[in-house]
């Protein structure tokens, strides 16, 4: 019988712990898929964040580092410098990169880090209970604006990848939307282009993935997949930000 | 120390980066702060030059720091520079770096505080850089240098102990020693057989993968990594205190202080002493471990110590641990970021102290 699929063999033989519906198994499980493809994975050093993801070394067999809360793109800058012909990759939420992490992100871009970033966002704090974040969308609850996220208070959503894709140091951003198989296959497609682009010595490339937190969104996974489609992407269009090598 | 006579004039900022490079340290991040500048500069000039060198002017300490945390990740040698509230705002890096256990050097040329004081040179940083600074319960070996040549020479050692003990090390300069420039003799620190970097992520080719994490989650795991660190911090406390006597054969007062002071402390000594006076001085160069046990000793034929700092008094806290109660304490300093005291003036002390304390009850 011929084998169709199977468990990639970067994906150590854990239990991920995410909940139910949410985008970070399928993420780790198509970053193993792509770093088995090439000699990624003999020159890959991953940064984990703070936040949900910050366990990714329990799943993925490759070097990984934690970094402090937000500081994921300069430690990739020390590694970058230190072994130039590593593949680095950090992997960050919204609060980690758009927050707390955003002169750190800036920054890198703009010095253009030869490093990837994939960038999850799902408008919230989701590891310490569902908190307002620079992305939260208006007239979003979360648990510090249970009322729904009022600009005149709040201030407004911020779109960190398309400040990031205006910086001539960033050689590739595309956001992809987390809601479909065939969005999975747009998700590997960019992630695999970003490591092209990194090894070729092109500059800063990020990803960035609308991803579903349905716990605490309060939504069901479907339910939260649809929000994804019919709410946050009118926010954050999915598509390609800038491509330096195709333009 | 393997000897040659190349002498070179060299400032202390230029020294420290001098022996990190000879170190082996061709990896460096900064962010420009008085009075440290000419280092980052210095880096800037020549790592460049080197295959394996990397320089990257940060945006901020904060990133620098971290940037040295992903460098030391690597296996390999790095340093980063800062003064006192530049150092302040590395302090979540440095918590980090002590919990993943990472080898680097920090170098602090201190000046006076707190908030963004002023660009004069201060000892008022030595509470931060021996009590750990950051969060969390750790320690930071760290040296601190009198002389440029001991700038030059304990920046070597820097390296070695990051290397041995496997986090990161301190250089306590201060702005007066980064700033003045003396004969340096650019020796050698002999290489000791140091342990292999079988933890740095390299890429994990023909290898399982390597983590590094200082989130630790499961039920009694961080209990027993914090009794680890703290075993370490036993071993160091046990092997790596390191202190200079001066004249303390015969003294029955006996001076404490370290960095510059020490140094000045050294020329009213010498003034004192002229007129009959039996005065002596223990200057810690590790600051932590601090030489407890030197000053302890001396006490069996001291009976009178006075601390003198460039601070309001932080180090006397550490010298009235050592002593247990077996000697009265008395101190002089003056807040740093101030005039810099002058021989006289601490002779004037010296010699007072010495009459109310120490002739009275002899």
């Amino acid at each position: 019988m011929k084998k169709v699929f199977e468990r990639p063999r970067l994906l150590k033989p854990a239990t991920f712990h995410f909940c139910p519906g949410c985008g970070h198994n399928i993420l780790h499980r198509v970053i193993a898929e792509v770093m088995e493809e090439s000699d990624f994975r003999d020159r890959a050093i991953m940064i984990a964040p703070v936040g949900c993801a910050v366990l990714s070394y329990f799943y993925l067999d490759i070097d990984v580092t934690e970094a402090p809360h937000g500081r994921c793109t300069a430690v990739a800058t020390g590694i970058k410098r230190a072994i130039p012909n590593s593949l680095v990759l950090t992997y960050q939420g919204d609060g980690d990169l758009a927050s707390i992490g955003a002169g750190e992100t800036l920054h890198a871009a703009g010095r253009g880090e030869k490093v990837t970033t994939v960038y999850v966002n799902n408008t919230n704090y989701g590891m310490t209970g569902g908190q307002m974040a620079p992305t939260t969308m208006i007239n979003q609850p979360t648990t510090t604006c249970s009322a729904g996220r009022n600009p005149e208070k709040d201030g407004y959503p911020l779109d960190l990848s398309k400040i990031l894709s205006t910086l001539p140091g960033v050689c590739y951003v595309e956001r992809v939307a987390l809601t479909s198989p065939a969005n999975v296959m747009k998700f590997k497609k960019a992630l695999r282009k970003a490591f092209q682009y990194q090894t070729e010595g092109l500059g800063y490339s990020l990803i960035e993935v609308l991803s579903a937190c349905p716990t605490n969104w309060k939504l069901s996974p479907v339910d939260s997949l649809k929000w994804i489609e019919e709410v946050m992407a009118k926010a954050y269009p999915p598509g390609v930000l800038v491509d330096r090598k195709a333009e | 120390m393997k000897s040659s006579a190349n002498k070179v004039l060299l400032s202390g900022n230029h020294a420290l980066a001098e022996a990190a490079i000879r170190s082996g340290c061709h990896l460096y991040f900064g962010y420009p702060i008085t009075p440290q500048n000419e280092i980052p500069e210095f880096m800037s000039e020549h790592l460049p030059k080197l295959k394996d060198g990397g320089f990257v002017q940060a945006e901020s300490e904060l990133a620098a720091i971290n940037m040295v945390l992903g460098a030391a990740a690597t296996g390999r040698r790095v340093m980063t520079t800062s003064s006192s509230p530049g150092i302040s705002l590395m302090q979540e890096g440095i918590s980090y770096l002590a919990a993943l256990e990472l080898p680097c050097v920090i170098a602090n040329m201190v000046r006076g505080g707190p908030g963004l004081g002023n660009i004069v040179t201060s000892q008022s940083d030595y509470f931060q850089s021996t009590r750990g600074g950051g969060h969390g319960d750790y320690r930071t070996i760290t040296l601190a240098p009198c002389t440029v040549q001991e700038i030059y020479d304990l920046t070597q050692l820097a390296f070695y102990l990051a290397d041995k003990y496997r986090g990161p090390v301190i250089i306590q300069g201060e702005g007066l020693l980064g700033q003045m420039s003396e004969p340096v003799e650019l020796r050698e620190l002999e290489k000791k057989d140091l342990p292999p970097k079988d933890w740095a992520l390299t890429g994990a080719k023909g290898r399982p993968g390597r983590m590094l994490r200082s989130l630790i989650l499961e039920e009694g795991v961080l209990e027993e990594h914090n009794w680890k660190l703290n075993r370490k911090y036993k071993e160091i406390e046990k092997r790596e205190k390191r202190s200079e006597s001066y004249r303390m054969d015969d003294a029955s007062l006996a001076v404490v202080a370290y960095g510059s002071v020490a140094r000045i402390a050294k020329g009213a000594i010498k003034r004192v002493r002229e007129e009959g006076l039996k005065v002596g001085m223990i200057r810690p160069i590790s600051l932590w471990p601090f030489p407890d046990e030197a000053i302890r000793k001396a006490a069996e034929h001291v009976s009178h110590f006075l601390v003198m700092e460039l601070s309001c008094g932080q180090m006397i806290e550490d010298v009235r641990m050592a002593l247990e109660g077996k000697a009265e304490v008395s101190f002089y300093g003056r807040p740093g970021g101030g005039a810099i005291p002058n021989p006289a003036e601490f002779g004037r002390v010296i010699s007072r102290n010495y009459y109310q304390k120490v002739r009275k009850t002899r």
